[in-house]
């Protein structure tokens, strides 16, 4: 059988402009070539900046921003779409090759229904009549499992939940019964539990319609699911490529290897989890006299350990920071510290109550100045909480700089000079200087690459055995809780379902939320997916 | 920044401001005779001894638009200034503490610009003693209120950033977070917007000079000799239109400026890097 879609020694190339610098000739893409049967899924995976998306779009002959496609073909049966002129691309797009992004919330305009904008591309092209295009929307809707499938179509955007925004942009590609769907991270912007079902929809999906698929994610376990295929990239280059098996059970390469074990090491648990630095009693808090966020939640974290909170978005767990850093006094309840309790108002707390207790952001990028230098930020609370000055300031600096694995060079670099992982670091420094009793990590390593978010939990541990600082650490990854936590909390919908020491806490027997919680994270092998929908089809088993 | 990455629109609006601001320094070196002196009769046309010609007392109007120079362009400055540090430090104010006092500011902000800025100018100045002092100030204060609602704005934008929570919670003063957190991050907007308000303060002062209540005589700015030469347009007399262009021009200049400031500002925010 013919290929559908033949990439040969794809090259990609952009101008890139340093700051401070002449613009320059950057290689993006270098060398790539794969092959796509119809009804197959292709997973593109890498690091950010590896080139998977870019390689994505040049699949419908896109650029994006100042992109080029400098050289190699793409090959759409047979047809080489990189020589086509703009009216010939612009028939293929939205008919034979359709895209799905990652952010449906983004891509869905909020004034008009669903079903307009699910069938707009396919009639737009001229490919079905309206009534014909309608049918096949609910038909679609049904595939995808979204509820209500006959109406489903009617709602606006804002009126249903990410997932299902998600699983309506799945659709609204699939309408127009195209070839080749290219998938940009579809679920990682989703809850785990949600992107279970998005994921399950869309693989039933590609199997029922039998198109072809290309799947970029960072996620190595979540494309051993999908795909047939594996193509794993690194700087534009492809490291490694072949069947999905192969991939995950043999990987051939280093980084692949690096890829596939990133499931890290467990940490043993302290065995004595008496005492407590920090104590939560009975804390409701809310927004504006709404209703309430968090509903009684205490915890306990001794001193020098880790308690993880663990939840999905919504579950309360970034109020619960806001409580304990005293931006959002709470309604009832007490925060305790060593003992004593805290007043509930940051502005009320003194210099050292607040220097004991400091917070890392998920984002490094708006969590640093971007007018200061590394000097001026870490430096900052160096001379504001002990007063420090001039070259006893710097040489604090550059030893809290090496304690980050970072040198003295960084001095005078800007944020803006620095990668994602450098900058979480920074701001590590920056919590580390006030040399805090406490340090509440608000998922720290959720916007960055698996490998980079590897080397900061390292850093994080290790800092914790030098400093005997103890963590708070809110994620929603539970890999992240076994390498790293002591006790757990589990959070849904502002109240604490499970709390305790964790090898307790993460081993049946399970309450109802906590399993589901578990069963959804997914596993780095094949036939994952399958399993635990079948389980959830007969939860006796 | 590269000499070369500057527009011609830019360098042309540069070269104007730069040479009206040589004119303004350098008045007595340049200017043939003073602004003051009556050198010749009524409304001569140009020669080789007045090169723009005469005015409706008979002084030189060459010497009077250098002069007139030094003065629009010192009392629009000094105004713009004072209106910039007033109204970017009670913008900040409210935007960082919120609350009551962002509410008291605000709602007093509004109530000084619900009142036409012409009429409210026009009866300050009516009543307040006549200098140079209450002139800028009256200015000053009037424009202000737009430099507050646009300080507030763009340190509304910044104040939610989680750098200035992480400043609030590491004990800071209001003080350092206004200077030290926020205002480095919101210059280049209001740098623009520095000089999109100093052209308005040059049309300004120049309208109130034309109504009497601007720089009084016999001292020289382009408004006031606009009035005194209006008359002579009905005689096909041109010395009214000659000041009238170099407010035009150089309100002009600044604006190509302004345009060019905003658009590396724009493309600061993300753009794709073609301003």
């Amino acid at each position: 059988m013919a290929e559908l879609l033949s990439v040969r020694d794809l090259r990609i190339g952009a101008i890139s402009h340093p700051p401070g610098e002449p613009p320059r000739e950057v290689t993006l893409v270098e060398g790539v070539s794969f092959d796509l049967a119809r009804g197959k899924v292709l997973g593109l995976i890498g690091e950010s900046g590896a080139g998977k998306s870019t390689i994505g779009l040049a699949t419908l002959a896109h650029g994006r921003g100042g992109v080029r496609i400098t050289g190699g073909q793409v090959l759409l049966d047979g047809t080489d779409i990189l020589s086509l002129g703009r009216r010939d691309v612009n028939r293929l797009r939205g008919a034979r090759v359709c895209y799905v992004a990652q952010s449906a919330a983004a891509a869905f305009n909020p004034a008009h229904r669903l079903i307009d904008q699910v069938i707009e591309a396919t009639l737009l092209r001229g490919l079905m009549s309206r009534e014909a295009a309608r049918a096949r929307a609910v038909h679609l809707f049904d595939i995808l499992g979204l509820p209500d499938p006959a109406s489903f179509g009617d709602r606006f955007p804002h009126q249903v939940s990410g997932g299902q925004l998600q699983r309506a942009m799945t659709a609204m590609a699939l309408c127009p019964n195209p070839a080749l769907i290219v998938f940009d991270e579809p679920t990682t912007a989703l809850d785990v539990t949600t992107q279970l079902d998005v994921l399950a929809a869309i693989k039933h999906a590609i199997e029922v319609t039998g198109t072809a698929a290309i799947y970029i994610t960072h996620d190595l376990a979540v494309v051993a699911q999908v795909a047939d295929d594996i193509m794993v990239l690194r700087h534009g280059r492809v490291v490694e490529y072949g069947p999905a098996r192969q991939i995950i059970d043999a990987p051939g390469k280093d980084y692949t290897r690096a890829l596939v074990s990133a499931q890290r090491t467990t940490r043993a648990e302290a065995a004595d989890q008496s005492g407590a630095v920090l104590e939560i009693d009975g804390v409701s808090a809310g927004y504006g006299g709404g209703a309430n966020v968090l509903e009684g939640v205490s915890l306990r974290l001794p001193k020098g350990q880790t308690l993880a909170i663990v939840g999905e978005s919504g579950s309360g767990k970034s109020t619960l920071a806001r409580v304990i850093t005293g931006l959002l006094p709470p309604a009832t309840g007490r925060v305790l510290f060593e003992g004593a309790p805290l007043p509930p108002s940051a502005a009320r707390r003194d210099r050292d109550q607040l220097r004991r207790i400091q917070l890392i952001y998920q984002m490094a990028d708006t969590a640093l100045n971007p007018r200061q230098t590394v000097r001026e930020l870490i430096g900052r609370p160096l001379g504001f909480y002990f007063g420090l000055r001039g070259a006893a300031k710097t040489a604090r600096v550059t030893q809290l700089l090496e304690q980050i694995e970072m040198g003295r060079g960084f001095l005078d670099r800007y944020p803006a000079e620095l990668s994602g992982g450098q900058k979480q670091r920074v701001a590590i420094a920056r919590a580390l200087a006030a040399e805090p009793e406490i340090i509440l990590c608000d998922e720290p390593t959720s916007a960055l690459d698996p490998l980079v978010a590897e080397g900061i939990l390292r850093l994080l541990a290790r800092l914790r055995r030098e400093t005997g600082v103890s963590y708070l650490f809110i994620t929603h990854d539970l890999g992240i809780v076994r390498a790293f936590a002591d006790s757990v909390a589990i959070m849904h919908r502002g109240k604490v379902v499970r709390a305790g020491r964790k090898s307790a806490a993460l081993s049946p027997p399970f309450d109802a939320y906590t399993a589901r919680l578990l069963a959804c994270v997914p596993e780095m092998r094949l036939g994952w997916l399958e399993e635990t929908l079948a389980m959830r089809k007969d939860p006796d088993q | 920044m590269r000499l070369r990455a500057i527009p011609a629109g830019a360098w042309i609006g540069l070269a104007g401001i730069a040479a009206v601001a040589i004119c303004a320094i350098f008045a007595p070196l340049i200017a043939p005779y003073t602004d003051r002196q009556i050198v010749g009769g009524v409304w001569e046309p140009a020669s080789a001894r007045f090169l723009l010609g005469t005015d409706n007392l008979g002084r030189d109007l060459l010497s009077r638009m250098i002069y007139g120079a030094r003065v629009t362009l010192a009392v629009a400055l000094a105004a713009t200034i004072l209106s910039f540090g007033l109204g970017i430090l009670l913008g900040f104010a409210a935007a960082v503490s919120g609350g009551l006092i962002d509410a008291v500011l605000s709602r007093g902000n509004d109530l000084m610009m619900s009142i036409p800025t012409l009429i409210f100018a026009l009866v300050a100045l009516a009543i307040l003693p006549k200098n140079l002092f209450v002139l800028v100030l009256v200015m000053a204060v009037l424009d202000s209120t737009r430099v507050f609602r646009i300080g507030r704005a763009v340190a509304l934008d910044v104040a939610v950033m989680d750098f200035v929570e992480a400043a609030r919670l590491r004990g800071e003063g209001p003080l350092w977070i206004i200077f030290r957190e926020i205002l480095p991050n919101t210059l280049s907007p209001l740098l623009s917007e520095f000089g999109l308000r100093f052209a308005f303060a040059i049309l300004f002062l120049s309208t109130l000079s034309f109504l009497g209540l601007g720089i009084q005589p016999p001292a020289a700015d382009w408004g006031g000799m606009v009035k005194d030469n209006k008359d002579g347009i009905i005689f096909g007399i041109s010395a009214a239109l000659v000041p009238g262009a170099a407010i035009a021009a150089l309100v002009i200049c600044v604006n190509l400026v302004v345009d060019w400031l905003l658009r590396r500002t724009s493309s600061l925010k993300g753009g794709r890097g073609d301003g």
